[in-house]
C-alpha cells in the first residue's frame, strides 16, 4: 500500500498564482496554520503573464472614475449575467486592494504628482488600470510572494494534486505527489481554497501556460461542487501567430491602450466599420478622436480598437475569413504609426511597452517600433468556473472556497482587461478570510483512508500498462486540435454533437494511457493527470454552449448568432449526476437589487 | 535551415547520468524548448523539464545550451549551429532532481535570509504615498527579475566554489537593491551585506549581467552600488582615521 506524508492545516490554499497567494496571507494574518500546495515553483504561476494592469477605480488620472462606474463597466462588459453581487464587491473593493500591494512593496508607474498612474483598456470608461509597463502581473506575484514569505505559510512547490478529499460532505483536506520523488501527499485541512487558475490548454492555441488544465474546476466537479457559465471561454483578439512556434503567446491589449491600430491587408482600420450598439455613445467615429482618447483627452471617446475583446476577436476573424488578413492569417497590430503623431516615438514605445518590444525582438526577429505585428485570436481566458457565493467565496461543498479564475460569477459573459488581476485581489482576500472563518468555526476532519488508497492506486496504474498504454501527450494534443475546431470562436451544434462524441472515445483513450519510467520528476505521469482534468473541462464547457442558443460575450453560435433577451435570465449550472454522468441546468439568475439597477441605468 | 538536427541531452538523477542524443524535426521559427518538448512527446515521455510560459517571462526553463546559461524558450534554433549536436545540460551551481530539472530551493531558502520591505509611513492622510517616476524607475529595472536563476548558475562563487552558505548570489544582490533602493524602504542591509551575505566575495567579472535574459545591469546598477554603501559605511578612511585619532 502506497505510503502518504501527512501534514495538517486549518487552511490549504490550492495554487500560488495571484488569488492563492492573496488567500494564503489573507489566511495567515489571521494566525491559523496555512499551508499552499502549487504546480511550479513559487513566482511562477500564470499571474506572471498578465500585462496590462489592475482595474480598480482610483481616480488618479480621471476623478470622475468611482466604484459605481466600473460596477457597471464590469455587468455591461459580463452582459448582465454576472454575479451582481461580486461585480459590486470587487468594484468596491478593488482600490483598497492596489493600495496594499504598494504596502507592500509594488511600485507602479506614477503620475506626474506621484500617485499611482492608470491607463486606458478595453469596455474601462476611464482610465483605470494600475500598472508597471507590460508586467503588471510579475509585479503582483513578486510582490505577494516577498510578502507572503515572511506571513508564516507552508508552501509545498511542484505538487500535483489529484483529490479533494470529503467528509461527511464536507471538505477535509486532499491528496497528490511531489513531482521531484512522486512521494504521495495528504494534506488534511478544515477549509480548502481552490485558485488553480483556468483551462485554456485544452485548446490548440491558447496564451496559457502549460498549468492551465482545469486542475481546480476538476477537483471541485469530482467533489460535488457545481460548475457555472462554462460556455464562456474568452479569446483574447490579439496573440502572435507567427513564427508558428509562439503562436498564441499574449500580445498585450495595451498596445491599443497606447494607440495601437488594427488593420487589414488593404490598410483599413475595420474595427470602424462595425461598432456595436450598446458601445455606439462611447466609441470615437474618427482616427483623430480615437488617437486623443488614448492620449488622455477626455473629451474625447475610445478608439473601436479597445471595444469588448469578443467583439475584436470576431471582426479579425471575419476580416482572415474574408481574405484580407496578413501573410500569416491574421491582421496587422501597428503601434509605429504613432511616430508621426509625437516625437521620440521609439523610445516611448519601449518604455511603455518593454516586454512586447522585447518579445518580439526576440521571438519573432520584429522591432515594434517600426514595422507591424501580425495578430489573431488567442484563448486567453475562462469566465466560467466553480459557482461561489458571491461574498465568501464558498463553494456548494462546505468548507471549499474558490477565487480568481477558477470561480466563477464576476465576469458573466466576458470579462474587461484588467478585471483579472484585481478579481485575484479583492475575491482572493475574500476567500481567505471567509476560509479562515470556516475553519475557526468548524472542528476537525477525519481523512477516509478507503479513498486515500484507492486514489494512489489509481494514480499508479498507467505505470503499469507502461510503452505499451496510450501516450499521454497525443490524447492532449488531439484533445486540443478537436475543441480548437469544434468548439472554438465560432460554434454550431452539429460541430459541438461531434465533440462531445470525440471527448468520449478521448475518454476511453484516457484510461488506458500508459506511462514509462519512473515516479521521480515525470512529465508523462503529470501530463496523464492533467489529461484527465481537461477532459471534464472540455466536457463541461461543450455541454454549457450547446445549451446556451444564443450568441452573448464570448460565446458566438453562428447558428443563433443574436443574443436572446430570455437566456440573459439564466446561468448554466454544471454538476456531476449521483451516476457519474455530467448534468446541466439552467438556472434563474436572481434578482438585482434596485439600488445597483439604478446605478447601471445611470451609467448607461 | 536544417530540417532535421541532433539534440544531445544530458539524462540522469543525483547518482550520474550521460548525454543522449535525439534527432528530430525543426522548422523555421522554432525555439530549443519547441524541440525539447517535441523529443518528450515522441521519444522521451518521461524527459523531465521545467516549462511554463514559453514567453521568457516565468523563467522557468533555465538550462545550459551549448554551454551557456540560457533559456530555452528564448533561444532560436536559428541563431544556433545545427550542423553539430545541439547540447543541452542542466544548470550546473544546483544539485540535479533529474535530466535537465535541477534543485533551486536553496534561492528560496536564502532569501529568506534578506530583511523583508519595510516602508515609510504613508505621506498623504488617506494612506497613500507619493513618489516620482524617475525615482521608481530605477528599482522597476530590478524588479523585472523573472528568477530564472541564470545569474546564480554562472556566478564562480556558487558555480566553481559552492559558497552557497556564505554569498547569496547576484539574484539576491538585485533583490536586495532593490530593497534598499525602493523610494519607501527605511530597512538597512548594509551590516547583513557584509557580514551574512559576503558582497565581497563578488569581484566583479559582470558574467552574470552578461546571462541575464531581462537585460538587468546587474553588477553596474545593482551590486556596485551596494558594495558602494558598505565601503560609506564600513571602510571610510577618514572615519577610520579620526576613530584611530
Amino acid at each position: 500500500m502506497p505510503e502518504f506524508q501527512r501534514f495538517s492545516y486549518d487552511v490549504l490554499v490550492i495554487g500560488a498564482g495571484g488569488a492563492g497567494l492573496r488567500a494564503a496571507i489573507e489566511a495567515a494574518a489571521t494566525g491559523l496554520k496555512v499551508g499552499v500546495v502549487c504546480k511550479s515553483l513559487l513566482g511562477k504561476a500564470h499571474t506572471v503573464m498578465a500585462e496590462g494592469g489592475i482595474a480598480a477605480s482610483l481616480g488618479n488620472v480621471d476623478d470622475r472614475d468611482n466604484w459605481r462606474v466600473h460596477f457597471s463597466d464590469t455587468m455591461r462588459g459580463g452582459q448582465y449575467i454576472n454575479n451582481w453581487r461580486m461585480a459590486e464587491l470587487h468594484a468596491k473593493e478593488a482600490p483598497e486592494c492596489v493600495r496594499q500591494l504598494e504596502e507592500w512593496g509594488a511600485l507602479f508607474d506614477r503620475t506626474k504628482d506621484g500617485r499611482i498612474l492608470q491607463r486606458n483598456f478595453g469596455g474601462h470608461r476611464y482610465p483605470r488600470l494600475a500598472h508597471v509597463g507590460d508586467r503588471t502581473g510579475l509585479e503582483m506575484i513578486r510582490t505577494l510572494q516577498d510578502h507572503g514569505i515572511h506571513a508564516g505559510m507552508e508552501v509545498h512547490m511542484e505538487c500535483t494534486v489529484l483529490r479533494l478529499l470529503l467528509d461527511s460532505g464536507r471538505i477535509a483536506g486532499a491528496c497528490g505527489y511531489d513531482r521531484e520523488k512522486g512521494r504521495f501527499y495528504l494534506w488534511q485541512a478544515k477549509a480548502v481554497v481552490l485558485a488553480t487558475g483556468g483551462i485554456g490548454r485544452a485548446f490548440k492555441v491558447t496564451s496559457n501556460s502549460w498549468e492551465y488544465t482545469g486542475d481546480g474546476h476538476a477537483l471541485a466537479y469530482r467533489a460535488g461542487a457545481e460548475l457555472r457559465d462554462m460556455e464562456f471561454v474568452q479569446f483574447h483578439p490579439t496573440g502572435m501567430i507567427w513564427p508558428i512556434s509562439v503562436r498564441g503567446i499574449l500580445v498585450t491589449e495595451g498596445v491599443r491602450g497606447e494607440g495601437g491600430v488594427l488593420r487589414n491587408s488593404e490598410g483599413r482600420r475595420f474595427l470602424f466599420d462595425d461598432i456595436p450598439d450598446l458601445y455606439k455613445d462611447q466609441t470615437a467615429d474618427n482616427e483623430d478622436e480615437g488617437w486623443r482618447y488614448t492620449q488622455g483627452d477626455k473629451t474625447a471617446r475610445r478608439p473601436p480598437e479597445l471595444l469588448t475583446r469578443d467583439h475584436v476577436a470576431r471582426c479579425i476573424n471575419r476580416e482572415v475569413k474574408a481574405g484580407r488578413g496578413s501573410p500569416h492569417g491574421g491582421v496587422f497590430l501597428d503601434i509605429s504609426w504613432i511616430k508621426e503623431r509625437m516625437p521620440k516615438a521609439e523610445e516611448h514605445i519601449k518604455r511603455k511597452l518593454p516586454s512586447m518590444y522585447h518579445q518580439f525582438k526576440q521571438l519573432a526577429d520584429l522591432d515594434i517600433t517600426k514595422e507591424p505585428m501580425e495578430v489573431g485570436p488567442t484563448t486567453h481566458y475562462v469566465m466560467g468556473g466553480i459557482n461561489v457565493d458571491g461574498d465568501s467565496q464558498m463553494a456548494t461543498v462546505p468548507g471549499l472556497f474558490a477565487a480568481g479564475e477558477v470561480a466563477a460569477g464576476l465576469h458573466g459573459a466576458n470579462r474587461l482587461g484588467g478585471n483579472s488581476l484585481s478579481d485575484l485581489l479583492v475575491f482572493g482576500r475574500r476567500a481567505g478570510r471567509y476560509a479562515a472563518e470556516f475553519a475557526k468555526a468548524n472542528g476537525a476532519t477525519s481523512i477516509d483512508e478507503q479513498q486515500l488508497q484507492a486514489t494512489a492506486t489509481e494514480a499508479l496504474a498507467p505505470f503499469e500498462r507502461g510503452a505499451s498504454g496510450e501516450n499521454p501527450y497525443q490524447i492532449q494534443y488531439d484533445l486540443q486540435e478537436a475543441m480548437q475546431e469544434l468548439v472554438g470562436i465560432v460554434r454550431t451544434e452539429d460541430e459541438m454533437l461531434q465533440a462531445l462524441e470525440t471527448i468520449a472515445q478521448f475518454r476511453q483513450r484516457t484510461d488506458r494511457v500508459g506511462i514509462v519510467g519512473n515516479r521521480e520528476y515525470n512529465n508523462g505521469w503529470h501530463t496523464a493527470v492533467d489529461v484527465g482534468n481537461l477532459m471534464i473541462v472540455s466536457e463541461a464547457v461543450t455541454r454549457a454552449a450547446l445549451l446556451r442558443k444564443e450568441s452573448r460575450g464570448a460565446q458566438f453560435r453562428e447558428d443563433f448568432p443574436n443574443k436572446d433577451p430570455e437566456w440573459g435570465k439564466y446561468n448554466i449550472i454544471i454538476k456531476r449526476g449521483p451516476d457519474g454522468a455530467m448534468l446541466v441546468e439552467k438556472r434563474a439568475i436572481p434578482p438585482i437589487p434596485d439600488e445597483l439597477k439604478a446605478v447601471i441605468e445611470e451609467m448607461k | 535551415m536544417a530540417t532535421q538536427a541532433m539534440f544531445r541531452i544530458w539524462r540522469g538523477d543525483p547518482e550520474g547520468g550521460a548525454f543522449q542524443d535525439y534527432v528530430t524535426p525543426v522548422e523555421e521559427g522554432m525555439v530549443v524548448l519547441d524541440a525539447v518538448h517535441r523529443i518528450q512527446a515522441q521519444q522521451a515521455n518521461d524527459l523531465a523539464l521545467r516549462w511554463n510560459c514559453k514567453a521568457g517571462k516565468c523563467g522557468s526553463c533555465s538550462a545550459e545550451i551549448n554551454g551557456m546559461p540560457r533559456l530555452m524558450c528564448m533561444t532560436r534554433l536559428s541563431d544556433i549551429n545545427l550542423e553539430m549536436p545541439v547540447i543541452i545540460e542542466p544548470m550546473h551551481a544546483f544539485p540535479v532532481i533529474r535530466d535537465l530539472v535541477t534543485d533551486v530551493s536553496w534561492n528560496f531558502r536564502a532569501k529568506l535570509t534578506v530583511k523583508p520591505f519595510k516602508p515609510r509611513s504613508p505621506d498623504a492622510p488617506d494612506g497613500t504615498w507619493r513618489m516620482q517616476q524617475a525615482d521608481v524607475e530605477r528599482v522597476q529595472e530590478f524588479r523585472k527579475c523573472i528568477e530564472c536563476f541564470l545569474c546564480q548558475d554562472v556566478c564562480h562563487v556558487l558555480r566553481e566554489h559552492r559558497k552557497h552558505d556564505e554569498f547569496i548570489g547576484p539574484r539576491l544582490m538585485v533583490y536586495t537593491a532593490a530593497l534598499e533602493m525602493h523610494p519607501l524602504d527605511t530597512e538597512d542591509r548594509t551590516k547583513d551585506l557584509r557580514d551574512k551575505h559576503n558582497i565581497g566575495f563578488c569581484n566583479i567579472t559582470t558574467c552574470c549581467r552578461q546571462v541575464c535574459p531581462e537585460s538587468i545591469t546587474i553588477t553596474e546598477n545593482a551590486i556596485i552600488p551596494l558594495k558602494e554603501r558598505v565601503v560609506d559605511r564600513f571602510y571610510d578612511p577618514l572615519k577610520q582615521l579620526l576613530g584611530i585619532l
